[in-house]
């Protein structure tokens, strides 16, 4: 990066760190910290819908839908996440060739599984094997996006289908006796006021889910955790021009620094929304004294 | 209009078509944290023996290769379910791994593997000794007298005994000598060497034969013309086992 940085040996430790954190391995680092936050930012409205249609599938009057709601809770919630994470993104991978296989290949006459391999034909691959590594890393982002959300989506549908639960019967028997139909109670009555009681839940989830990031190695995506691990483990003067002993702990203790103001600033982000969603809102009872957190 | 559109998807198609065709591109796929076998280097790119051996391999059998870093965990899985087309890390042919799946010739010689303690009185035969998940150091641990403690990163099973949560490591002798020549007297070889595993070849799916001709000939190639041991002293040493 700097000039001067050719014989990092002779250097001050000033500049010996300077020319350290700013080698081509540690903007790999940092550019993880972009990857993991951008990854969140798109998962978290994934998850939440996932949540939302959820929950009101569960309390669908329609039996089939209301027991695939309840089945999708209850089996993703039982299933530990790193077994999710291990064994749905491939099955979900081979799932999607096998579906363009179908489609594209219809006179392929090899099959499929030969003993533990799993072969489509190359043009159903996904992403194709010619395809550049960019556009493999961006496919295991959507796999990562896609498992997140539907393992998170199952732990929002149950927070949002007790919120939905706690908004006071009164208040639905009121829309009623005013002459709304089922339609416009759960839009207008229910929706608006169940948020207050979603959202400390809801708020765990998003904490839970900034720090099961570290998962996301295992599909293959480089996350800040891999890199701190990777960078900080020690590094012995044959393989790099920078060797230093363990400093894992150092690494980690930075990544202890982005976690708690990924806290900090999400605990302060929440306080805005609570304080947005319960304007006007009867705050007698249980109200109150899921708020009280918050203010 | 209809007609235009239909023509730019055939011809779309047409090209994806001749792009699809066979193995263009091969993904090599490693671990990118044992040097000198793999790791990553200053520059953030994957480096080492196998790096090298791995680009001239493709270059002789005429294929076009990419990396793809992976955890070693689910390194297997990753190859038999086509994420990746070769496993080239560090991985020693042994029965087990045969019946999943299949190697190619051996482009590193049996290796020998050893203990390094904390000092030289280390009880390797009956205390605690870190090894890798899923290594064949690992099942030669669980199968000795010693108690095995596992972890994920070749790193963290030498970290363990550094800060004395093991007494002792067993990994590939080429991986700790340069640790504990670095060491200054904190690691110390112990015990005596164990040669296992039947050398260490690439990894392929077993319905790859093609693939697998291509690099068993292109590793017969550099075996012969001794291109394979100059990457081999250049990596390893003088000492080390050379064809």
């Amino acid at each position: 990066m700097f000039s001067y940085c050719i014989e990092p040996d002779a250097l001050a430790t000033f500049q010996w760190l300077t020319c350290y954190l700013t080698t081509g391995v540690h903007f790999s680092f940092y550019l993880s910290f972009l990857n993991v936050l951008g990854i969140l930012a798109v998962t978290a409205p994934i998850a939440l819908s996932f949540g939302f249609f959820g929950a009101i599938a569960a309390r669908s009057q329609i039996v089939p839908l209301s027991l695939l709601g309840k089945g999708y809770i209850a089996v993703v919630r039982g299933v530990p996440d790193i077994a999710f994470f291990l064994f749905f993104v491939i099955a979900l991978d081979q799932g999607f060739e096998w579906l363009r296989h179908q489609a594209l290949c219809p006179n392929w006459t090899d099959p499929i599984r030969q003993g533990n391999d799993f072969l489509v034909c190359p043009r159903a691959k996904l992403p194709l094997g010619t395809a550049p590594q960019t556009v493999h890393q961006l496919y295991a982002y959507g796999l990562a996006i896609i498992t997140f959300a539907l393992v998170f989506g199952a732990f929002a549908a149950n927070v949002i289908f007790g919120a939905m639960l706690a908004v006071p019967k009164a208040q639905l028997e009121t829309a009623e006796a005013y002459g709304m139909s089922q339609h416009q109670i759960f839009w207008r009555i229910l929706v608006p006021q169940m948020w207050i009681y979603a959202l400390p839940g809801l708020s765990n989830l998003w904490q839970i889910l900034i720090k099961a990031t570290p998962l996301l190695f295992l599909l293959g995506i480089e996350d800040v955790v891999y890199w701190a691990r990777e960078l900080g483990g020690t590094k012995t003067a044959r393989f790099t021009s920078f060797p230093h002993g363990d400093w894992r702990m150092w690494y980690f203790l930075a990544l202890l620094i982005f976690y708690l103001f990924m806290t900090w600033s999400s605990e302060k982000f929440l306080k805005k929304i609570m304080q947005k969603l319960t304007k006007g809102q009867d705050m007698a009872g249980t109200a109150m004294s899921t708020t009280r957190d918050f203010s | 209009m209809k007609t235009i559109l239909f023509s730019t998807v055939a011809v779309a198609m047409a090209a994806s078509l001749a792009l699809a065709d066979g193995h263009s591109v091969v993904r090599m796929g490693t671990e990118g944290a044992y040097p000198p076998y793999n790791f990553i280097n200053d520059a953030g790119e994957i480096d080492g023996f196998e790096r090298e051996v791995g680009d001239e391999l493709c270059k002789r059998a005429e294929l076009t290769c990419e990396w793809v870093k992976n955890d070693w965990d689910s390194i297997i899985p990753n190859l038999v379910s086509s994420n990746y087309d070769t496993i080239i890390a560090g991985m020693s042919i042994t029965d087990e791994r045969d019946e999943v799946i299949d190697f190619t010739q051996d482009y590193f010689p049996p290796t020998a593997s050893a203990y390094v303690g904390a000092a030289e009185a280390a009880d390797w035969e009956k205390g605690v000794v870190a090894a890798q998940t899923a290594t064949i150091q690992a099942g030669h641990i669980a199968s000795s007298g010693a108690t095995l403690v596992e972890f994920a990163t070749p790193e963290e099973t030498v970290a363990a005994v550094r800060n004395g949560e093991a007494d002792a490591v067993f990994a590939d002798a080429d991986y700790l000598a340069p640790l504990v020549e670095a060491s200054g007297g904190g690691l110390v070889f112990i015990g005596p060497d164990v040669p296992l595993g039947g050398g260490v070849g690439m990894g392929l799916r077993e319905s790859d034969s093609e693939l697998k001709e291509k690099f068993d000939a292109a590793i017969t190639s550099m075996k012969k013309d001794g291109s394979l041991n100059t990457l081999l002293v250049k990596w390893f040493g003088e000492a080390t086992a050379q064809y």
